[in-house]
């Protein structure tokens, strides 16, 4: 990945910047009540409304056209499930309400990835070091090469061998996450209590998850067991394969930045805003696309706010777009084809070692909406002045190698 | 929303269907969401485990209350007099839980409960109940909880206390001894600013008319013609019980009765008589002059608020919190804070009083916090 140098901002500017993020927050936290209570429990009625169809319409699965209903309605409300209602829910966007049901510490989703251990790896780990090399776990789920950065080993040449298993077997993949089970293998990290009691975690959540699906529906349905098991493992196949997609829709894209463990050190309000902005990608698409992407197809939104109502991005999005232009920053957004195309370009080229830099030679086209890596000046906040710092030191063409563990070959991304 | 309007006819479940939504089974398909999930949607009262309640009579005593008859579903499992529930209604979007001690008897035969709610100017859900509760309205409850009891062995005297919206703790504990046909003595000096501000007035004239042992007095602090005249003094006990040294006795109301009771107790050489207090604690934004005390329930551990952020105090405490970002944005160290108010360090803004999940590492106690930890 090779992108246009983000503006340096001076440090009144990136307070500035900060300060205007923090009003719109406030504004939407004002504005709160029950208009999302009421969409966020529609939602979840037809979530469970499409759940309670898909299964029974499955019990009916040997008349094809009951089949295709039954797995269709059952892979939405396991999306809507597990992206709108559950990842929205769990990042506390609804805890304001003091509805025990909307709790985000308590909430459990349709999936294999047990809720508490979601919380730490997702909440903590990726939403505070977000796109840091060696500290978001998410770049590349310790699995895949996501970055230049990490050395390239003969291992990698899987590369797209081991995102097409990630995205079929992702609610697994999601699911092991917390427990890095990646370091357990490669014996750099020991499997203690902590990853044991984990393990015992996931595997409380997978038995439930399986016997459900997997077991007691297809045996409640008698001759239609086949066709139920089918079924059920259509719908999580789709919900797989559809939040792979957004997810890895969400940072990857080029024209996303990453950035090491010291650019970030002593990080103020407004450089982490910064951070998350550039780090961060948007998917364009109708309301329905929105909803069922869980409005990760707003991402740079959900990442400057990752605790309001996912469905305030989208009302949002236009100012956060007017401050970014203002700022000169750019804002990373397309339609999911492209957007995807470019992580599977990404996935492709980083399966292959690094081509020795050429002076000129461009790698890659940024995706963005406009070309925004070079604004009119005047348009800019004033040039840097004297004692401006690169903040946060965003990680562009010309960029200092991290510093792996001398001695080791121990992944960056795995740290 | 769980304020909606059922036939009566549907709210005794029936026991195949309860049968069937404990049975295991019917746990294990609706995994992980549990069986309620789904249930509430069609049925509000017919669920596995939350408790939830049907208005079925409002009355208005005094025009800054509300009285409420409430039937609970099957999972409710009763109360003691003086005990508390939290009750939970649909205001505006959110869904705020406020404890009201019940009223009635416990032994209340057709297992309603009676709940009267004094309102607040600024109280939500106090205020929400006296516009808009009728029958039909289903709110949610919490178990009951709560020390303020009468001792399991009946003693020879009781003696109550109650000021204001105090009064349903202790109107509780005389309706169930009258039920029960307690044979000893209850004196019941009650308060209240005016006559037409009183609660329970008529029932309580019945009661000691019809029970031998029960003698009832009442003193109004803001208005002429009440018995006792005005606020409590040592002067006021002998108008309802023969001697208050050995009584157990139990006050309820706001800091300045229980205060002044408190003071005669003291200069008897009796113990603390029994107190539960309703009022909220007084705002204080200044992080210099932090007071108050905070409790971690789940260790028993104490400490002086500092000022510091919860997590902070916690950790202080030498408790070790699950936390994340210390910034209020990834939701990890989020906690069941049980009573006490609290300030958001970011926004500046001050919580309610009462239960609710905050996020530790961004919340400064103003006054005393209770916290599950």
């Amino acid at each position: 990945m090779s992108s246009p140098a983000p503006p340096t901002l001076t440090p009144r500017q990136l307070e500035a910047f900060g300060q205007e993020l923090d009003a719109i927050r406030a504004r939407v936290v004002a504005d709160l009540g029950e208009r999302d209570v009421d969409y966020i429990n529609r939602l979840i009625r037809v979530q469970r409304g499409l759940e309670v169809a898909g299964r029974g319409l499955l019990f009916a699965g040997f008349l094809p056209p009951a089949w295709i209903g039954g797995t269709a309605a059952l892979s939405l409300s396991k999306i809507l499930d597990n992206m709108e209602i559950g990842h929205n829910v769990m990042h506390g966007q609804y805890d304001w309400t003091g509805d025990e049901r909307l709790n985000g510490k308590t909430f459990e989703w349709d999936t294999a990835c047990p809720a508490d251990q979601w919380r730490h790896s997702h909440n903590y780990m990726h939403h505070t070091h977000t796109n840091i090399v060696g500290k978001d776990r998410d770049i590349g789920y310790g699995i895949l090469r996501m970055s230049e950065d990490e050395p390239w080993r003969p291992y990698d040449l899987g590369n797209p061998l081991y995102a097409a298993l990630l995205a079929t077997f992702f609610q697994y993949g999601v699911a092991m996450h917390d427990v890095e089970v990646e370091q357990i293998a490669a014996g750099e990290s020991a499997l203690d209590e902590e990853k044991r009691e984990k393990l015992r975690g996931v595997w409380a959540k997978v038995r439930g998850q399986t016997l459900k699906d997997y077991v007691l529906f297809p045996l409640l349905s008698g001759p239609s067991l086949p066709f139920v098991l089918a079924g059920n493992a259509t719908a999580n196949l789709t919900r797989n394969l559809w939040a792979f997609t957004i997810i890895f829709c969400g940072h990857f894209p080029d024209g996303t930045q990453q950035f090491t463990e010291e650019d970030t050190e002593n990080e103020t309000r407004g450089e982490w805003y910064y951070r998350q902005m550039l780090g961060s990608a948007n998917l364009t698409g109708g309301k329905l696309f929105h909803i069922l992407a869980g409005n990760l197809s707003y991402q740079i939104e959900h990442h400057l706010f990752p605790d309001l109502p996912a469905h305030r991005y989208g009302e949002i999005s236009d100012e956060v777009r007017e401050i970014r232009e203002r700022y000169g920053i750019p804002y990373n957004t397309g339609p999911l084809y492209k957007q995807f195309g470019s992580v599977v370009r990404k996935i492709v080229k980083l399966a292959l070692p690094p081509l020795p830099a050429l002076p000129g030679l461009r790698r890659s086209e940024p995706v963005l909406d406009e070309p925004a890596a070079a604004p009119a000046r005047s348009q800019k906040p004033a040039p840097a002045k004297t004692g401006a710092r690169k903040l946060p030191a965003a990680k562009t063409g010309a960029r200092k190698q991290p510093t792996p563990k001398a001695g080791t070959r121990k992944r960056v991304a795995a740290a | 929303m769980i304020d909606r309007v059922l036939p009566s006819s549907d709210i005794r479940p029936r026991r195949l269907a309860r049968r069937l939504l404990h049975s295991s089974l019917v746990e294990a398909l609706a995994y992980p969401h549990g069986v309620d999930r789904y249930v509430e949607l069609v049925r509000p009262l017919l669920l596995a485990r939350d408790v939830r309640a049907e208005v079925t009579a409002v009355r208005h005593q005094t025009a800054k209350s509300v009285t409420l008859t409430l039937r609970p579903n099957d999972n409710w499992r009763g109360f003691r007099a003086g005990q508390f529930v939290g009750v939970s209604v649909d205001v505006d979007g959110v869904r705020p839980t406020r404890p009201y001690s019940p009223a009635s008897s416990e032994h209340a035969e057709d297992g309603t409960l009676e709940l009267t709610v004094s309102t607040h100017p600024d109280g939500l859900v106090s205020r929400h109940l006296r516009d808009h509760a009728r029958p039909g309205m289903i709110v949610g409850l919490t178990q009951a909880q709560g020390e303020f009891v009468l001792p399991d062995e009946p003693p020879e005297r009781v003696l109550l206390i109650s000021g204001g919206s105090g009064i349903t703790p202790v109107m509780a504990m005389l309706r169930t001894l009258c039920e029960q046909g307690f044979a000893g003595e209850i004196g019941f000096l009650n308060y209240a600013r005016s006559r037409d501000l009183a609660l329970y007035g008529p029932e309580l004239a019945t009661l000691a008319l019809r029970h031998e042992g029960v003698r009832v007095a009442r003193g109004f602090t803001r208005a002429r013609g009440s018995q006792l005249g005005g606020r409590f003094d040592r002067g006021h006990l002998s108008a309802v019980i023969s001697q208050h040294a050995d009584a157990a006795t139990f006050v309820c109301g706001p800091p300045a009765l229980i205060d002044a009771v408190r003071v005669v107790w003291a200069e008897d050489g009796l113990p603390e008589p029994a107190v539960e207090t309703f009022a909220p604690p007084a705002l204080r934004f200044d992080t210099d002059g932090a007071e108050g005390r905070v409790s971690f329930t789940v260790s028993g551990r104490e400490a002086a608020n500092s000022g510091l952020p919860l997590l902070e105090q916690a950790e202080d405490a030498g408790l070790t919190p699950a936390h994340g970002c210390r910034m209020g944005i990834c939701n990890t160290c989020s906690c069941h804070k049980t009573a006490g108010t609290v300030r958001n360090v970011i926004s500046g803004a001050t919580s309610s009083a009462g239960a609710e999940e905050i996020r530790i590492c961004v919340s400064v106690p103003v006054g005393d916090v209770v916290l599950d930890l």
